[in-house]
């Protein structure tokens, strides 16, 4: 019997650490060659480390939450073949110069993104015995009680506990399991009838004492260290501004209706990119990168607009580069392409990184103002709240206009609030006579 | 003739009726069942019962016949037996009449009052039943629907001459010599098996791309195996088309759309079953309907107050024993106890050859749901009973939830397995995970140790295989 050492696999350039997000296997498991043993996160993606041998697991290294160093020791596996061999970290073979051999396996990850490989060290049958580090294995996590049950799904008890239940008008979905599989015992219902029942005085309506732990990991985990970072650094400046964009939503709709068959539906984002463009040409400073740390802005002469994006694990921004180089079909496609990848999880790292400039948009949502966080290091985000036909007074009477605020917040420290207000009202003059977005003054 | 008023009329003494009708006279309600036909309905006159039986002889006939051709390995030597199916129907009956009689005296046991009659609405409170005696009135402050359901007759091969029904099919007296069965389900390929053994050449035309379609390929293909082995000639993705006009023969468009001719005696179609829900007076109650049948709630209420229903009226699975478990829980609920249908899963019997169960999720069903799923499979080809059975086609399979290991279905197919239902149910009902089964210690020389095997698989633990 020999054993394998799996190290945190280097998962993308200039990556030092990575979060452990998911054990799939436990310490005993059989694992075969390629199945997936557990996943990490890295700044931008979820890569899934698979098992390059057929074996049993002897140690898990970290636990899920955990940020591990790129190289430390992550799995250990017992792997048929070579006898007498013990373990190792990777630092103490380097130090003792043993003559362990390394091999590098192509690893084939199932996910979005491929691990470029896992670094799998076997101990040679040469090498000398070596003091076996007991590894601390720990606990198996499986079938602790009492469990607590996804929504929707039914609870686990007997027919007779079922009818008990039933007769003392107890709903058994209110009842916690203790029986494995989070089964429902008698005892479960004694409990629940001398304690769970005191506090309950009118029927539908009780106390709530339950208290959820829930471990800040993966994507959550980066976005509160991104808002952290950008809310402790950054001294906002909000400015909002309404947008008559009757004249707008004339032409998309007139562009919609005509527009060729193959040409993505037009949005009002589309719009908005191009006329930032336009109000960036002017004011290239808001289009900028801040290093504060170094005291230097980078101001890029690519527009590169993040859009802010919700998906079914959290917020994401990926990034529509190039705008200034993009007609507004090319931007509103483009645009349609990396939301699809980013709510699909397939957006890659590049899709992913890289923007200078931000939308965010609740504009579905309803809202009238908000208050957006700059997505650090850049220096402004602009906000789209939702359109509404409001009565607007013309100097004679009032008339239906279609009006949106945009909620836009700037890095004070580079852009001065006047700075700011010429931006905003820029970008409110292309949008209220669209015709300027496309010609040239 | 002077009306009854009584609490509970039930109409209809099938399993869910007379099931309904015995609990409550059991618990002191004032019950009435009204039924046309002899108490027993469907399942014991001419279903599950009869069919049993007519299965069972003719297994034995097989068995023998299998034995006079002298190659068996058990080393019996016998003659060729000779079949009497005018006595097999007469024993037949002879069950089916102890049964019926059984029925009626729990009815009376439990004080319920049988009325002999076809009922009809008249509002919803108010059922006529015409009897031998004339027109009789039953008021009722509930009434229970139990109307049961019948087989669905083709457009284009109506029942009558030899277009017949499983019903006619239990009552034959002699083995036609040519039998096409038209649904390749578990009423046909049960029957359309029997007749096989009995001697019959039998054709099975079915429209699905093969035969007991509402299971998966692996577990039916035991049953496709001995359906060849007896002969049977089995046509899926094929439709009936109708009598040709000379008579006695099928005409039928193939798979491949080419017509073919089938010369037939008898023609059986068994393409399902309908809720009998005409005749009786639907008209005159306001029920929302669900498809063909009559919905109802958790509690087996209809959309008006003080109208239940039961059985294969309410919907699919069209099962004696769901409708048995309604009736129960039924007549509970009238007489005021707390009740609602909780039960977890419903088990599926066809007693084809070899037999196949299924309880709960198949693994196709489990893995739609979100979670992981571990699924555990044991051949009967490694289990000793089995093989001193001449019983190795076949095998138990469970299927398990991956985080927790709490089981959610079982598959069976094999010789005998109809019994082990019993076993996989229980499993079920208890929300049992797959060490309780893998832990149970399951008796030696018997099938049922497959059932522990395919848990102790599915945990990575398998012993014997």
């Amino acid at each position: 019997m020999g054993e394998h050492l799996i190290k945190m696999p280097d998962v993308g350039e200039g990556i030092a650490e990575a979060e452990l997000v998911e054990w799939h296997v436990k310490v005993g498991d059989l694992v075969r060659e390629d199945a997936v043993l557990a996943a990490v996160m890295t700044d931008k993606a979820t890569v899934e480390i698979p098992s390059p041998v057929d074996g049993e697991i002897l140690w898990l290294g970290a636990e899920i939450g955990d940020v591990v160093a790129i190289g430390s020791p992550l799995i250990r596996l017992k792997v048929e073949g070579e006898a007498g061999a013990s373990s190792e970290s990777s630092s103490a073979e380097k130090a003792s110069g043993s003559p362990a051999r390394t091999e590098e396996i192509e690893a084939q990850a199932d996910g979005a993104v491929k691990v470029p490989e896992a670094i799998v060290e076997r101990q040679a049958k040469s090498a000398p015995p070596q003091p076996t580090e007991k590894p601390q294995a720990p606990p198996a996590k499986m079938h602790r009680a009492p469990v607590t049950r996804a929504e929707g799904e039914k609870p686990v008890a007997s027919p007779a506990v079922r009818l008990r239940a039933r007769e003392a008008g107890v709903d058994l979905r209110q009842v916690s399991g203790s029986g494995p599989a989070g089964r429902i015992t008698h005892e479960d219902l004694d409990a629940f009838f001398t304690h769970g029942r005191q506090s309950t005085k009118a029927p539908g309506l009780s106390q709530n004492t339950s208290v959820e732990h829930i471990k800040v990991i993966g994507l959550r985990r980066k976005i509160a260290e991104k808002m952290a970072i950008a809310k402790s650094r950054i001294p906002h400046i909000t400015y909002v501004e309404e947008v008559d964009v009757t004249a707008l939503e004339d032409l998309r709709a007139g562009l919609n209706a005509s527009k060729r068959a193959d040409r993505p539906k037009l949005t009002l984002l589309p719009f908005l990119m191009r006329a930032m463009v336009k109000a960036i040409a002017e004011q290239p400073h808001l289009n900028a990168i801040y290093d504060d740390d170094a005291g230097v802005v980078h101001q890029h002469g690519g527009v590169h607009i993040g859009i802010a994006t919700q998906t079914g694990s959290g917020l994401m921004v990926p990034v529509v580069k190039h705008a200034e180089a993009r007609d507004l079909w090319e931007c509103a496609a483009e645009l349609n392409r990396l939301a699809e990848a980013a709510k699909s999880g397939l957006a890659s790292r590049e899709e992913l990184s890289g923007s200078t400039i931000t939308i965010t948009s609740l504009g579905a949502m309803g809202g009238i103002v908000t208050t957006p966080v700059i997505n650090y290091p850049e220096v402004a985000i602009i906000g789209v709240n939702k359109m509404v036909v409001r009565p607007v007074w013309d100097g004679s009477t009032f008339i239906p206009r279609k009006m949106m605020n945009l909620s836009s917040s700037f890095d004070h420290r580079i852009i001065d609030g006047w700075d700011a207000a010429v931006f905003v009202q820029r970008i409110k003059a292309l949008l209220e006579t669209p015709a300027m977005i496309f010609v040239e003054a | 003739m002077k009306d009854i008023s009584c609490k509970l009329l039930v109409i209809g003494a099938g399993p869910g009726g007379y099931v309904c009708a015995i609990r409550a006279g059991q618990l002191g309600i004032d019950t009435v069942i009204v039924e046309a036909g002899k108490p027993g309905g469907t399942c014991l006159n001419v279903g599950c019962i009869p069919s049993k039986a007519l299965i069972h002889a003719a297994e034995e006939y097989d068995r023998i016949v299998h034995l006079a051709n002298g190659r068996n390995p058990l080393g019996i030597r016998t003659t060729k037996p000779e079949l009497d199916l005018s006595q097999t129907i007469a024993w037949k009956d002879v069950i089916v009449g102890r049964l019926n009689s059984g029925v009626s005296g729990l009815l009376k046991k439990a004080k319920v009052k049988i009325v002999q009659g076809h009922a009809r609405f008249r509002d919803g409170k108010t059922v006529e039943v015409e009897t031998e005696t004339g027109r009789q009135i039953i008021r009722a402050e509930n009434v229970v629907i139990a109307t049961g359901s019948a087989p669905v007759e083709l457009p284009n091969l109506p029942f009558g001459g030899p277009v017949i029904s499983s019903t006619e099919a239990l009552a034959l007296t002699s083995v036609p010599e040519r039998l096409v069965v038209v649904g390749g389900g578990y009423i046909g390929l049960e029957l359309g098996t029997a007749f096989a053994k009995m001697g019959a050449k039998v054709t099975v035309v079915e429209a699905q791309p093969r035969i007991l379609p509402q299971y998966d390929a692996e577990l039916t293909r035991p049953v496709a195996k001995r359906l060849q082995a007896l002969g049977i000639e089995v046509m899926t993705g094929a439709k009936a088309m109708g009598l040709a006009k000379a008579g006695g023969t099928l005409l039928v468009e193939a798979g491949d759309g080419s017509e073919k001719s089938l010369a037939a005696d008898k023609i059986l179609v068994t393409v399902g079953r309908r809720p009998v829900t005409q005749e009786w007076g639907l008209d005159e109650l306001v029920l929302d309907m669900d498809g063909p049948f009559i919905r109802i709630d958790e509690r087996c209420q209809t959309s008006m107050r003080g109208i239940y229903a039961i059985g294969d009226v309410t919907g699919e699975p069209m099962l004696a024993h769901r409708a048995m478990a309604q009736g129960e829980m039924t007549a509970e609920i009238i007489a005021g106890h707390k009740r609602a249908w909780d039960k977890r899963s419903i088990p599926a019997v066809c007693f084809t050859d070899p037999e196949v169960v299924t309880v709960g999720l198949s693994p196709e069903d489990a893995r739609r749901t979100e979670v992981d799923v571990k699924v555990g499979q044991f051949p009967f080809s490694a289990n000793g009973r089995a093989m001193t059975k001449l019983a190795e086609d076949g095998f138990i399979r469970a299927v398990a939830r991956a985080d927790n290991h709490l089981v959610l279905g079982i598959q069976a197919v094999g010789q005998g397995v109809s019994e082990l239902a019993a076993a996989f149910v229980l499993a079920l009902e208890m929300g049992a995970r797959l060490e309780d089964i893998a832990g149970t210690i399951h008796a030696h020389p018997t099938q049922g140790e497959a059932f522990q095997e395919a848990t102790l698989k599915a945990l990575g633990q398998e012993l014997h295989i």
